[in-house]
């Protein structure tokens, strides 16, 4: 027995042996696709597309109109180097690695503001990527200031630990007073098409009219997105979170870390519209005390509480964390990159969904050189970053379905994509964008959200409807006039043979009747006369129905 | 030109005339003429026929609703003006295809339609108060009679009882047809070809000393034309046998009082001793053939509705109460479930009884 016994070591401790803890840049090795690196081709798209989002989030945070190059240079086959500069205002050295070389590292997740990055894993994800790829590091050169030195460093990412690795570390010349340069390879596939890293870019001035990007593909092509307004969007405020949003493991964690003393002044100091009154009136909902320590809430009361706020009324939360482009300027964004004959576009007015505002705008160019016998083009947006993937799973794109365009002037069979001459954008602004992943691909099913993006499609459907019929109605009155052209000769012929007048003396009269301003009006006009004959011929019809006797 | 021809030359000749004159004047070219829709149609009381009202039409060419019907009326009058000119006839069939070719420099067809070109010739009747005979154009024929008559046609000698299986094919035109001896003491009018063969072939009419009259389901004008003279000209009742459903009751309305669509030309057509024979719901108790019925469609129900509310059957009570026993019945029977009871049940039993016993609608 007591032999057994020594030899025996039971099987947790064995599997103890092997259970470690999980690196995060370890995890996203194994699982890439989440983050939208699935392909080559994606992988350059989402590449670029990280890089340019923190460009633009740091620009617009110092107020700097952005002026963004992206340069993409085929190296080998299916090796690329991507290389963006920005003049923002560039990142305090000792940042660089972590910001670069670190996953989950970023100012951006703990705030409640309308950015265009959230996790802190973008650009690392990126670099990780490349690295996994190519083995080479990411090379990074920035500056914040004239009288400041640019840095450059050469980073990569320690997969076990999370931590950045510096390569190599220096202070370099370079022509640039501030900003930031970025310089990834990478195995990628570069092509055309709906869901390239041109498209991506070019929707990026569409709804980003204040900026300007230089783009040179890998063909040495260069387009050069010109801006259309010197007008930054306003600064996003950052709030605090709304009660209406809260979850119960949240709740809890913020009651463990708070410096206030009471659950009231928790309360009124953790929460936008939450002031004494109402933070009472919580308390009494929910049964606890207002001058309960924070740190001694129990799982239960926290429960209590949430119900508490979900009985209380609360005000909607403040909108002015939020920053949507306006109309004019989303029009002059559409006008600027789509050559249509028309455009309409509407910004709704704030609205909430789980406690977190949010603004839905919508546009929509019809008409000039857009594809008449195709599915129309859906733009999709959120917080200023155009969503190329996965069309059909976004609740945007389910708003677009569920609509019916056919009033509208487009066509429609059932609840699919309108077909048209017609480019539909839709953008969502919030503090929190509720994708339905990591790689930020497809807007959740909302009810709010998707009430919300209707009205501002049908709002901008009924302009739409009108300009088309206005038009329809212009090539139906020449089309008109055209047809009473070509009735005159065999008016005249027939007139001729039954009165024996000469049928050049009836062609000139009636010809000459046709310019007259009064049956000119008779011609153009779609008057009441014309539908009650309509309606006689449709009674007509039916009376034939009836009458089954005599035709023959 | 024949004499009876230079009327109707005269009538589309002064159509044209006055067109020309409107466009001369600068006038838009304007056709005026009776109305011919069901709010324009009355029944009169005195007369028991159809007829329309005074409401008046407009047919304008510089109107953007009219302007094709316009063009259809006037290309349908040029071509009945060129057939009396050459003196021949055409059939509505010729009138489509004389008609329908592509207007220059368009897509658009002068008539798509035969129904197009025969509405056109429809209210041509009705602007120069004309007859489509008279225009010089013909229906098909249509029609059989077989019974003891016998006509002049165009100098021939036609006997009705002496024509075979096939009896004599009704012309669409009857009006020169000259009745040369009447022995016949009544008409019966059938819906169904196939029931008049079955009757010919029993050789009813010699039994019972009538004449048998069908056409393919609708009661063309030439035969109703013919009905009329035979029951005007010889005093003849006239029987009528159809199915019991809308449409059958609405066989006998049209023989009786004219019909909607032809409502300008009841004078010549309606025949007012006409009788509806069967089948009738009491023939489907009294002779067992409920089992044969045939259930309504929703249309069936509409149409007995509307046929139930015209005026000349509203203060009808026997008619009414046909249509009582339809509705209930939900269904309709054709002629041809007699047959059930015996090939020869119609001709040697059903028929003879019903006419004895007088059991007929008026």
């Amino acid at each position: 027995m007591a032999k057994e016994a020594e030899k025996y070591i039971p099987v947790a401790d064995e599997l103890a042996k092997r259970q470690k803890e999980i690196s995060v840049a370890e995890f996203f090795t194994k699982n890439r696709h989440l983050l939208g690196f699935d392909n080559k081709r994606k992988a350059l798209l989402m590449t670029v597309k990280e890089a340019v989002d923190n460009s633009l989030d740091a620009c617009e945070e110092a107020r700097v109109l952005p002026e963004i190059t992206v340069e993409i240079v085929e190296m080998s086959e299916f090796k690329y180097k991507v290389v963006i500069e920005d003049n923002g205002p560039g990142i305090v050295k000792k940042q660089i690695p972590n910001i670069f070389a670190k996953l989950l590292y970023g100012s951006k997740f703990h705030t409640l503001k309308q950015a265009r990055g959230q996790q802190g894993i973008g650009i690392s994800a990126a670099v990780l990527y490349a690295q996994l790829t190519t083995g080479r590091p990411v090379k990074i050169t920035s500056r914040i200031g004239k009288k400041e030195p640019a840095h450059y460093y050469e980073l990569n990412i320690d997969t076990q630990t999370n931590k950045p690795m510096i390569a190599k570390e220096e202070v370099v010349e370079w022509h640039m007073e501030h900003g930031t340069r970025v310089e990834i390879d990478l195995e990628a596939e570069y092509l055309k098409g709906n869901q390239s890293v041109d498209e991506y870019l070019k929707q990026t001035a569409v709804i980003n009219p204040h900026v300007t990007i230089i783009y040179t593909n890998p063909k040495s092509e260069q387009v050069i997105y010109a801006r259309g307004t010197d007008n930054l969007p306003d600064e996003a405020k950052e709030i605090k979170p709304h009660p209406y949003g809260i979850e119960l493991g949240m709740l809890l964690d913020k009651l463990r870390w708070t410096e206030s003393r009471t659950l009231q002044s928790f309360l009124t100091s953790e929460f936008s519209r939450v002031g004494p009154g109402t933070a009472k009136e919580i308390c009494e909902h929910a049964a606890v005390l207002p001058n309960t320590k924070p740190s001694e809430v129990s799982r239960d009361m926290g429960e209590r509480l949430i119900n508490g706020i979900q009985k209380t009324k609360i005000i909607a939360p403040p909108t002015d964390c939020l920053s949507p482009i306006g109309r004019e300027l989303l029009e002059k964004g559409l006008r600027k990159e789509i050559k249509a004959e028309f455009y309409c576009t509407t910004s709704r007015p704030p609205s909430v969904y789980r406690g977190n505002p949010f603004i839905i705008e919508v546009g929509v160019a019809y008409g000039g050189e857009i594809p008449k016998d195709e599915k129309v083009n859906i733009l999709r947006f959120a917080n200023r970053v155009p969503l190329l993937y996965q069309e059909g799973a976004c609740g945007m794109t389910d708003s677009i379905t569920e609509t019916s365009w056919k009033t509208y002037g487009l066509n429609q069979s059932g609840d699919s994509i309108p077909v048209g001459p017609a480019v539909i954008l839709v953008h969502m602004s919030s503090v929190w964008v509720p994708f339905t992943s990591e790689s930020k691909e497809a807007i959740a099913h909302y009810a709010e959200i998707i009430k919300e993006i209707k009205l501002g499609l049908q709002e901008c459907g009924r302009m739409l409807g009108s300009y088309v019929r206005k038009k329809y109605k212009v090539s139906e009155q020449i089309e008109r006039a055209n047809m009473f052209e070509r009735y005159i000769p065999e008016i005249a012929d027939s007139l001729s043979v039954l009165s024996g007048e000469k049928k050049e003396k009836i062609l000139q009269g009636l010809q000459k009747m046709l310019v007259k301003p009064e049956i000119k009006n008779e011609i153009i006009q779609d008057d009441e006369d014309d539908k009650m004959y309509r309606m006689d011929f449709k009674n007509k019809k039916e009376e034939n129905e009836e009458a089954r006797e005599e035709t023959g | 030109m024949k004499k009876q021809e230079k009327k109707p030359v005269k009538q589309l000749e002064a159509l044209g005339s006055k067109l020309v004159a409107d466009i001369e004047k600068g006038k838009n070219p304007t056709i005026e003429f009776s109305l011919r829709s069901l709010s324009n149609v009355v029944f009169d009381k005195d007369t028991k026929t159809l007829g329309l009202g005074e409401k008046l039409q407009q047919r304008t060419f510089f109107n953007v609703g009219h302007a094709k019907k316009f063009l259809q009326t006037l290309e349908v009058a040029k071509v009945s003006k060129n057939l009396l000119d050459v003196g021949k006839h055409a059939s509505l069939r010729d009138v489509f295809y004389m008609a329908k070719r592509t207007i220059a420099n368009s897509n658009i067809n002068i008539v798509d339609d035969q129904s197009e070109s025969d509405k056109s010739l429809e209210d041509l009747e009705l602007i120069t108060d004309l007859s489509r005979e008279q225009l010089n154009i013909n229906a098909n024929k249509m029609g059989s009679v077989a019974g003891n008559v016998t006509i002049e046609d165009s100098g021939d000698t036609i006997n009705w009882a002496k024509l075979g299986s096939g009896g004599w094919s009704i012309p669409s035109n009857v009006e020169e047809i000259e009745f040369k001896s009447v022995k016949a003491k009544y008409i019966i009018y059938m819906e169904k070809q196939a029931v008049w063969e079955r009757l010919h072939e029993d050789k009813f009419w010699e039994k019972q000393n009538c004449i048998i009259v069908t056409s393919q389901g609708q009661t063309t004008r030439g035969i109703r034309r013919l009905l009329q003279r035979l029951s005007q000209e010889h005093n003849l009742p006239l029987y009528v046998l159809a199915d019991f459903d809308p449409w059958g009751f609405y066989i006998y309305s049209v023989l009786k009082f004219g019909s909607i669509n032809l409502a300008h030309m009841s004078g010549t057509m309606t025949l007012q001793n006409a009788r509806f024979l069967g089948i009738t719901g009491d023939d489907a108790n009294n002779y067992d053939l409920k089992k044969h019925f045939i259930k309504f469609k929703d249309v069936d129900m509409t149409r007995l509705k509307q046929i139930s509310e015209y005026d000349w059957f509203k203060k009808n009570k026997e008619w009414q109460r046909q249509f009582k026993m339809m509705k209930d019945f939900g269904a309709k029977l054709e002629i041809q479930a007699l047959s059930s009871k015996g090939i020869t049940f119609i001709s040697d039993k059903y028929l003879p009884e019903k006419i004895r016993k007088g059991e007929f609608l008026e």
